[in-house]
């Protein structure tokens, strides 16, 4: 295998550095190359995924949440906002990234707007499910006691619904740090670079492949918890039951 | 903060759901002098509730006009109005996101009363309603439902309303806690002295809490509206003496009354 491309002239694996007997054996994952390239690859790789993952989900909560509230506050408007997240979600994310690129060209608006249209279906329907879902009792009693709709609004319904909506943020940021990956198929940015590096590589690039998928993985669990904690601690009355 | 009781005059007060046949409350007029209690009983469909939730504009009016003090509902700011009334229902509807102590607070703190002002008077009624001062800092969730009243009724007491709605407060809980809070609440109101309007389906719960009944039949029309010993000794017509069920037992429950001279 390794004559094969030592008898092409150039270095085994241009882009990876010298070659290893790990490497050089195509073993599925090779510390050696993590511990070397952390710094150049993988670690910018990692900051690059965590900037476009938190752009994505903040912007597209920032717009689920006007949605939210303008179809909680008017209801018949309910069903075609929610409609119209699960038509951009049912969108195929390569044509889309494809159809913006003469648009917004190779930028991470290209990469943003795909993912911040995925994240507006789970976001927008989780928020306005935890608002619609605050017993009746507590709304008659908040209205009885005098509350007006903007008190009943933020001290009440909003307080209430954050459960849900950290829910549904989790679903999002996970789910965007995934598919956040496909978008160094236009852009070389994020962890989806050196995922792509190593399939492009001879043979794939297995320790890359590895390395780069295990921090999507890993970001987005600690993504995920990092999520839940926020909701421990905006809800202390949920933990107990 | 409002302040002791005030009286509560029904004039002709009359409630038409759009679209449905017949008035739920049919130009019911009563007076309940300030002070009293005043059970509404009757069967379902007889626009008890209804009438109970004009009072704070739950409900509009569709005709007539109930006054507090004289002073028409109709001319108070609702919110102000609402805020004046304590109003306590069946399923509690606590905010479950507030601890008991918070729970208490809504109305004094929508007053601008201070955090530390709104702890203290937390404090003082959950002694009023027999509750340990352990429970300020627990949450609905944690509750039993007799205790979730209690902090009800605490809530509804907290801003000391002139008046107070309870719409089957107790409906919910299991008969030896509600025979306790029913004494509990008179205990209450022989200290607080508000007036009270006390929405009930149990003719029992009626007899033994209000200072006066008023019988509500179907279409919201007032059948009788009288003290317990009136309305059991003279039904003003069959329906009534049905509805209150005269046999032996409502008479002993009557006798039970320490107000009812023998």
């Amino acid at each position: 295998m390794s004559g094969l491309f030592l008898a092409k002239g150039g270095p085994v694996i241009p882009s990876f550095g010298k070659p290893d007997p790990c490497i050089k054996h195509q073993h599925w994952f090779c510390t050696s190359w993590v511990q070397k390239h952390w710094g150049d690859i993988l670690q910018p790789a990692l900051i690059q995924h965590i900037e476009l993952s938190l752009l994505a989900v903040g912007i597209g909560f920032g717009i689920a949440f006007v949605m939210a509230l303008i179809g909680f506050r008017f209801r018949v408007l309910d069903a075609p906002l929610g409609a119209f997240g699960d038509f951009l979600y049912a969108l195929p994310s390569l044509s889309l990234f494809v159809i913006l690129l003469p648009i917004t060209g190779l930028t991470w608006t290209t990469i943003e707007i795909p993912l911040v249209a995925y994240t507006l279906f789970i976001l927008y329907r989780n928020t306005i499910s935890g608002l619609k879902a605050v017993p009746a009792e507590v709304l008659e009693s908040a209205r009885g006691m005098g509350l007006t709709r903007m008190q009943t609004f933020l001290r009440v319904e909003l307080r209430l619904a954050v459960p849900t909506i950290i829910a549904g943020l989790r679903i999002a940021t996970v789910s965007t740090i995934s598919i956040g990956t496909i978008a160094a198929f236009l852009v070389a940015d994020g962890l989806g670079k050196p995922i792509f590096d190593a399939l492009e590589a001879p043979d794939i690039f297995k320790t890359e492949l590895v390395a780069a998928s295990a921090l999507v993985v890993g970001l987005a669990l600690v993504a995920d918890g990092l999520l839940l904690l926020l909701q421990r601690a905006l809800t202390p009355w949920g933990r107990i039951r | 903060m409002p302040g002791q009781a005030a009286e509560l005059v029904f004039d002709e007060a009359t409630k038409v759901y759009a679209g449905r046949e017949g008035a739920a409350v049919h130009e019911l007029s009563l007076t309940v002098p300030a002070g009293e209690i005043c059970v509404l009983v009757g069967p379902s469909g007889g626009g008890k509730t209804t009438a109970l939730k004009l009072v704070n504009r739950l409900i509009p009016l569709t005709s007539g006009d109930i006054r507090i003090d004289g002073r028409s509902i109709r001319d108070h700011d609702v919110v102000e109005l609402r805020r004046s009334i304590g109003y306590v229902i069946q399923q509690v509807g606590l905010f479950p996101h507030y601890t008991v102590e918070g729970n208490i607070g809504v109305v004094p703190r929508l007053y601008g009363e201070s955090k530390a002002w709104t702890k203290t008077r937390s404090a003082e009624l959950l002694e009023l309603v027999g509750l340990d001062q352990s429970y300020a800092k627990r949450y609905p969730a944690q509750l039993s439902g007799g205790e979730r009243q209690r902090v009800g009724l605490a809530r509804a007491l907290a801003a000391n309303p002139p008046l107070m709605l309870m719409d089957e407060p107790f409906g919910a809980i299991d008969p030896i806690v509600r025979m306790r809070l029913q004494d509990e609440f008179l205990r209450l109101q022989g200290e607080l002295r508000k007036t009270v309007v006390f929405v009930t389906h149990d003719v029992d719960e009626a007899i033994k809490l209000g200072d006066r009944i008023a019988i509500l039949r179907e279409g919201g029309v007032l059948a009788q509206y009288d003290t317990p010993a009136a309305i059991l000794s003279k039904p003003v017509d069959k329906f009534v003496a049905d509805f209150v069920g005269l046999d032996d037992g409502a008479i002993a429950r009557l006798r039970a009354r320490a107000d009812v001279p023998r």
